[in-house]
């Protein structure tokens, strides 16, 4: 047996310390910020403690805008992306011929600079003066009058937000998906294809119980993901969004702290706060949800 | 038993990667139309009548794409350097090594996987500017090269490895560093790729961190870049040259999932949170 001493610390010490400063340290930091009112960068004091930065917060019109955004760009993009991704998967799963290529095809978003490619989406999408754009075109095929998608109104803004979010975060759905209905036994489908058993009937009673952790899964992460969109909007509307009204939780919290609005690290702390408390929120329901209608080997 | 796919699914997957594809198609082609020519379509076109190198040359001369480019390569390089370093050794405590508070400590590791990285950014960043390290790679890479997450792939990988193996080298009397080295690293080599390359593609990709950190554009990286040339680029709404620094920008990272495509995608599989 080996020795039992203090030896083995020293292979953690790297890592103890750079999590000790970098997470553990501004973890409890960040409480403590979004408590202090009236929060000095410069001499590094304030007033006192209080609730006043998170009654700030809740009163400025940037944050509730950006709050009713997150929570638009989620409520759609998570079930969309999910069912479109189990959709797709079970398409491939029933082919044969070019499945390794659609897999390849479907997987290119994920390696991918979000900003990059999220000027070509600006691109497709906006109407200048001289050109309706390329996605404006392919909608008066149709007869539908052009909009400005990139600074035009709400709707449209939102509309090309979610597209684009859906779009990115496709890959990493198709392929866990994808997964999932490769390593369902072939048995139970053999046994329903005897007994006769319609092909929806397999799918509701067989397929999706039998992957149900992994839509779950996809569904807890697509929450928590969404509610941290952020560079997605930024490549889309640039780097002003409160001026695009098209601002997300998390980048309100970076404007408070740095950027044209920002200095203000208290407020940036108490949204902070308030969005982990909104995603552990719903994560704690996605949860007790899962554990009534998820099956578990 | 032979059956039949439906065509229909074909089709349905055929326009998906038409949609995935288009954006990349649009990107190249536009990257070699030139200025005037793009600027004379009304209704844009879906293919180049007369292609030209002159945006690439725009995007390397008129604007620092070079910089931002090499600042890129060195910020991936030495953090995904420091950050195999820190977590191997860390992970290869928690597998191997028997000491004091290990399973309590492990637990801490594990509860801190669950902090969201938006909640610790304020304070590093407060941090980060007084150290006076803004606008330094050292800024930039600090908080950057431990992720617990991949401590614990590691440590999962590291535990696989048989006991005997590693009572044998100690009969050799071989040191624990060198055991690391010459067995357990050789045995786990898959994982410590898949671990390498999730992190590459992480440091390619960043945004948020490079950004709170950096002003100065000496020291941008590409996804800060990509965002100064579109809001102050090239002087002018020049679309083609903008594209084609977004080209230069994705292809190293394409490049690297074409070649290492089965990996990357097993990788996602166990540790990608992306979505």
């Amino acid at each position: 047996m080996e020795k039992n001493n203090y030896k083995g610390w020293l292979y953690l010490l790297p890592a103890v310390l750079f999590l000790g400063v970098f997470l553990v340290y501004p973890l409890i930091d960040v409480f403590i910020y979004s408590i202090e009112e009236g929060y000095n960068t410069a001499s590094g004091t304030s007033f006192g403690v209080g609730l006043y930065n998170f009654h700030y917060i809740l009163q400025d019109p940037h944050f509730l805008q950006a709050l009713k955004n997150t929570f638009l760009l989620v409520l759609v993009t998570v079930p969309l992306s999910t069912g479109i991704a189990l959709l797709i998967s079970l398409g491939l799963s029933a082919v044969k011929k070019l499945r390794s290529l659609f897999q390849t095809v479907f997987f290119l978003p994920y390696v991918t600079n979000t900003l990059a490619v999220g000027l070509v989406f600006m691109l497709l999408f906006r109407q200048t003066p001289y050109s309706p754009g390329l996605f404006n075109t392919l909608l008066g095929l149709f007869g539908i009058a052009p909009v400005d998608f990139i600074t035009g109104p709400y709707w449209a803004k939102m509309f090309t937000l979610c597209f684009y979010t859906v779009w990115v975060v496709m890959p990493f759905k198709i392929l866990v998906l994808t997964g999932a209905l490769a390593s369902v036994k072939q048995d139970y489908y053999n046994a329903a294809r005897i007994d006769g058993t319609g092909k929806l009937r397999i799918f509701t009673k067989i397929t999706l119980p039998m992957i149900s952790p992994s839509v779950f899964y996809l569904i807890i992460t697509g929450f928590i993901g969404a509610f941290k969109a952020y560079s997605d909007a930024v490549a889309i509307f640039g780097t002003d969004l409160n001026a695009a009204g098209m601002n997300t939780l998390v980048g309100y919290v970076y404007d408070m702290l740095y950027g044209n609005a920002g200095g203000y690290p208290s407020y940036a702390s108490a949204a902070a706060v308030v969005l982990f408390a909104i995603v552990l929120t719903i994560t704690v329901i996605n949860l007790l949800v899962s554990r009534k209608h998820v099956h578990y080997n | 038993m032979k059956k039949q796919t439906n065509p229909l699914i074909y089709i349905f997957l055929t326009l998906w990667g038409i949609l995935v594809l288009f954006p990349f198609y649009w990107m190249v082609m536009t990257a070699f139309k030139s200025y005037s020519a793009y600027n004379a379509e009304f209704i844009p076109q879906l293919f180049v009548s007369d292609p030209t190198w002159e945006n690439f040359t725009q995007a390397f001369t008129a604007v620092p794409l070079g910089t931002y480019f090499a600042n890129t390569v060195i910020f991936t390089l030495i953090t995904t350097a420091v950050m195999l370093l820190v977590t191997v050794l860390a992970a290869f405590g928690f597998s191997r090594l028997r000491f004091p508070g290990r399973d309590l400590a492990f637990t801490v590791f594990l509860a801190l996987m669950m902090v969201p990285s938006e909640l610790v950014v304020i304070t590093n960043f407060v941090t980060v500017s007084s150290l006076d390290l803004r606008n330094t790679f050292l800024g930039l890479i600090l908080p950057s090269v431990t992720s617990v997450f991949y401590i614990y792939l590691l440590r999962e990988n590291f535990s696989q490895v048989p006991d005997e193996l590693y009572y044998a080298a100690k009969v050799d009397g071989t040191s624990d560093l060198k055991y690391l080295w010459k067995v357990m690293l050789p045995i786990c080599r898959p994982t410590v790729i898949t671990v390498t390359i999730l992190k590459v593609i992480e440091c390619w990709n960043s945004y948020v961190w490079p950004r709170l950190i950096t002003d100065d554009q000496a020291y941008f990286l590409v996804s800060n870049g990509i965002q100064e040339i579109r809001e102050n680029g090239f002087g002018r709404d020049n679309i083609p040259a903008m594209m084609a620094s977004v080209v230069v920008i994705s292809l190293p990272l394409i490049v690297l999932f074409l070649i290492f495509r089965k990996k990357i995608m097993a990788g996602v599989a166990r540790g990608g949170t992306k979505g």
